[in-house]
């Protein structure tokens, strides 16, 4: 059997016309954009045509995006240079419990340093209370950073009610918007978000480049120093074929959102309805009504994550969980921790599917099948 | 086999050592379906959340690719900790030096390693344990490795008709120098990498510091058989039978070895010079026996016998005292037996099980010392 790739959360095979574009780059634009020759003009042309388009699908003014290496580097600029540049007006922070260790580990760092970091709960469907947000809230916070889309259970936080409660705040409000941009619509327009982070390569795009969109008057201190690139805020030379590549993968997220939206959900329901069918327990993780539509994490009583996670790949079903410690191992998942309590059976015994383009109803099919395989192999035991 | 090699899964426990990869290699030259899977044991992490395990993982990895094999890890913890390591603390807390390879190989390696490989769909597991099977129709045999030097039978007992049916040793017809050779040749990156040494949870750290953060140590008084105060020891559990080094006993004479330990009193006994009477016994008993090949029928059994890994075997009498306990008369008396290692049983090539130390028989012994687990025939 071909293998199935059911793991797009982690990341997505490039888009031929992604591909082709940014080929085009590296063989017509040589130069570095820095540079006030010909060649220099040409990349330079390059990445402020890309940085337009991506501006004009978020919603906002080309000068407000900054690109970075992608969506850690984001969340990084964003958590470090608010801290920093606000340290003045406060020390405190508040984050949630279920976000990417891009952020998690970037709080505990300014921990290191005299930070005070809330992590706020979530509820069993993964989504924070605003009740929560507000009690948290004090006088002295300088930034909230609450993510968009959970990548891998897949729940919505509540991004514009926390938006719109902290315009009246002088806490800055970023999001990391990883898994969720090109998944579901974002505007940052009529949504008042000071800070959000994206990658191309969940979308598509090259691994390698990302952005971080940063709203008109926010300051942030710098965090990567060196040359006059990207309006001093990020130094280091663009990647100007990743640039490329990232654009064209926005614009052809946005393009195919509705159906390809359409196409997860019954994909989605597929999967459920082979679960209901073969009559194994199981249960889905997340919130039921407002959810990424790519992501699809499933509790499996008495299936061990493990076993469950080899088994699928040597029968060549590529899905998830958490994440791996270095030795290999995989790690009880923090999201699901935090969802159902520490040492919760969910959290060793979940596995996240995702979706994307280019997966056939077949191979969804054939993968929900093997699962059913794999887990009744597992409980029976 | 039925099945062809192409159809025979084989996962192999590697743990990122050149016995374990050239057991890979092997296995994957005779066409089998091989998948490599990294044991994580021991939650090791240090300050910096950097887990020890992490390099031979990577090491795992790199031969994995280069034999172009899948690998993955799975995590005992939990299971290592319940049946092994409590095991080993509770050994020491009896007074007795435990083997908790042997635990390993038992409980681990060819029981929850054994159970995950079958969830896998395994038709063997394999290891780099220098052991042979052989297959007959009257049932399994564990041979003796060729390799004398590196025979690994004493730590692999345990084991029974049923594991040792789904097991694969691969490297037990061939000796070390000829594995590092095939390891060189094939160019795996860890042809040159040294072997580990001691026991795997404490690696190269201290053992005395590594066993006192897990129990309490109370220091008493060493003494002679004969009763005389030769000083004070660190713990009881910090020595071992026919131990020399560390005893801190100065002056005259000597050298002075560890001939027994009064738990109860927390007296540590030693005995002057190697050919003390003490330090010598007549027999053993043992538990916890594990006959591969099924019960004797007998009622006694002439055959060899190991006391400690390495050593030579030596003519022993076994009476069965039950299925589970035997009674082992020596030929000839044997120096230093230690209560908690194992003893292991061999006819000829043929690894016929063993069991655990339990007592110490000694003839020459002064009645009047309760030596734990020793009594007098």
């Amino acid at each position: 059997m071909e293998p199935i790739y059911l793991d797009h959360a982690a990341t997505t095979p490039i888009h031929p016309k992604v591909l082709e574009e940014m080929i085009r780059a590296y063989e017509t634009t040589p130069g570095n954009p820095s540079s006030i020759h010909r060649f220099g003009r040409d990349a330079r042309k390059l990445i402020e045509r890309s940085r337009d388009l991506v501006a004009k699908d978020l919603g906002t003014e080309s000068k407000q995006i900054v690109f970075t290496s992608g969506g850690t580097e984001a969340d990084n600029m964003a958590i470090i240079g608010t801290a920093f540049s606000r340290k003045d007006k406060g020390k405190h922070i508040i984050t949630t419990k279920i976000e990417h260790h891009a952020v998690l580990k970037t709080c505990e760092y300014l921990e290191t340093l005299g930070f005070e970091v809330d992590y706020l709960n979530v509820n069993e469907h993964g989504v924070i209370s605003m009740e929560d947000l507000k009690n948290a809230l004090r006088d002295d916070t300088i930034l909230v950073s609450i993510m968009y889309g959970n990548n891998e259970v897949g729940s919505i936080q509540p991004i514009r009610d926390i938006a719109n409660l902290l315009e009246s705040h002088q806490a800055v409000f970023h999001t990391d918007a990883v898994q969720a941009y090109g998944s579901i619509d974002i505007d940052v327009q009529d949504t008042p978000i000071d800070l959000l982070s994206m990658t191309a390569h969940k979308i598509n795009g090259p691994k390698g480049i990302g952005f971080l969109y940063i709203r008109k008057g926010v300051q942030l201190d710098v965090y990567q120093h060196g040359g006059e690139q990207e309006r001093k805020r990020r130094a280091g030379t663009q990647n100007v074929p990743g640039i490329v590549g990232l654009a064209k993968a926005v614009l052809l997220s946005k393009e195919d959102l509705a159906p390809r939206t359409e196409k997860y959900m019954h994909f989605r329901q597929c999967l459920l309805d082979i679960f209901d069918e073969s009559g194994i327990e199981y249960k889905v993780n997340g919130d039921p009504k407002y959810f990424l539509p790519h992501i699809l994490n499933v509790y499996f009583p008495g299936a061990n994550v493990e076993t469950l996670l080899t088994k699928l790949d040597l029968a060549g079903v590529a899905v998830s969980s958490g994440s791996a410690c270095t030795a290999g191992s995989i790690e009880p998942s923090h999201v699901l921790s935090a969802m159902f309590g520490k040492n919760a059976d969910e959290s060793r015994h979940s596995i996240r599917i995702s979706f994307g383009r280019d997966l056939s109803l077949e191979q969804v099919k054939e993968a929900g099948q093997m699962i059913v395989k794999s887990v009744r192999d597992l409980v029976k035991n | 086999m039925e099945k062809s090699p192409s159809e025979t899964r084989v996962i192999v426990g590697m743990s990122g050592g050149v016995d374990s990869s050239v057991t890979a290699l092997l296995l994957k030259q005779q066409g089998y379906d091989v998948v490599g899977i990294f044991m994580k044991n021991w939650d090791d992490t240090d300050e910096n959340g950097v887990c020890t395990a992490t390099e031979d993982y990577e090491d795992v990895a790199k031969v994995a690719s280069q034999l172009d094999i899948p690998y993955y890890s799975v995590n005992f913890e939990k299971e290592y900790w319940d049946k092994v390591f409590t095991y080993f603390l509770d050994e020491y807390k009896a007074g007795r030096t435990p083997n908790p390879d042997v635990m390993c190989n038992k409980e681990i390696k060819f029981k929850a390693f054994l159970d995950h490989a079958m969830n896998l769909g395994a038709d063997y597991v394999a290891t780099g344990h220098y052991a042979r099977v052989e297959r007959t129709e009257n049932g399994v045999n564990m041979l003796r490795g060729i390799d004398r030097n590196k025979d690994q039978t004493y730590f692999l007992n345990q084991l029974t008709q049923k594991q040792l049916s789904k097991t694969l040793f691969p490297l037990g017809g061939l000796t070390k120098p000829e594995v590092r050779e095939i390891a060189r040749e094939h160019h795996l990156a860890t042809a040159g990498k040294k072997d580990s040494t001691g026991i795997c949870f404490i690696g190269e750290r201290n053992f005395k510091e590594f066993l006192s953060q897990y129990l309490p140590a109370q220091k008493g008084e060493i003494r002679t058989v004969d009763g005389e105060y030769k000083g004070m020891h660190d713990g009881l559990m910090y020595y071992t039978n026919g131990q020399r080094q560390g005893l801190g006993i100065g002056g005259p004479g000597g050298p002075w070895f560890v001939s027994g330990k009064d738990l109860k009193n927390n007296i540590l006994y030693v005995a002057e010079g190697i050919d003390h009477p003490s330090l010598k016994s007549e027999g053993l008993l043992a538990e916890q026996m594990n006959w591969i090949n099924g019960i004797p029928k007998e009622k006694e059994l002439k055959c060899t016998a190991k006391f400690r890994y390495r050593q030579e075997d030596h003519p022993v009498r076994v009476i069965m005292t039950s299925d589970t306990e035997v009674k082992v008369i020596f030929d000839q008396p044997e120096w230093a037996i230690t209560p908690g290692q194992a003893v292991v049983f061999y006819d000829g090539e043929k690894c016929l099980g063993g069991g655990t130390i339990s007592t110490v028989l000694n003839q020459e012994t002064k009645v009047n010392i309760d030596f734990v687990n020793s009594t007098v025939i």
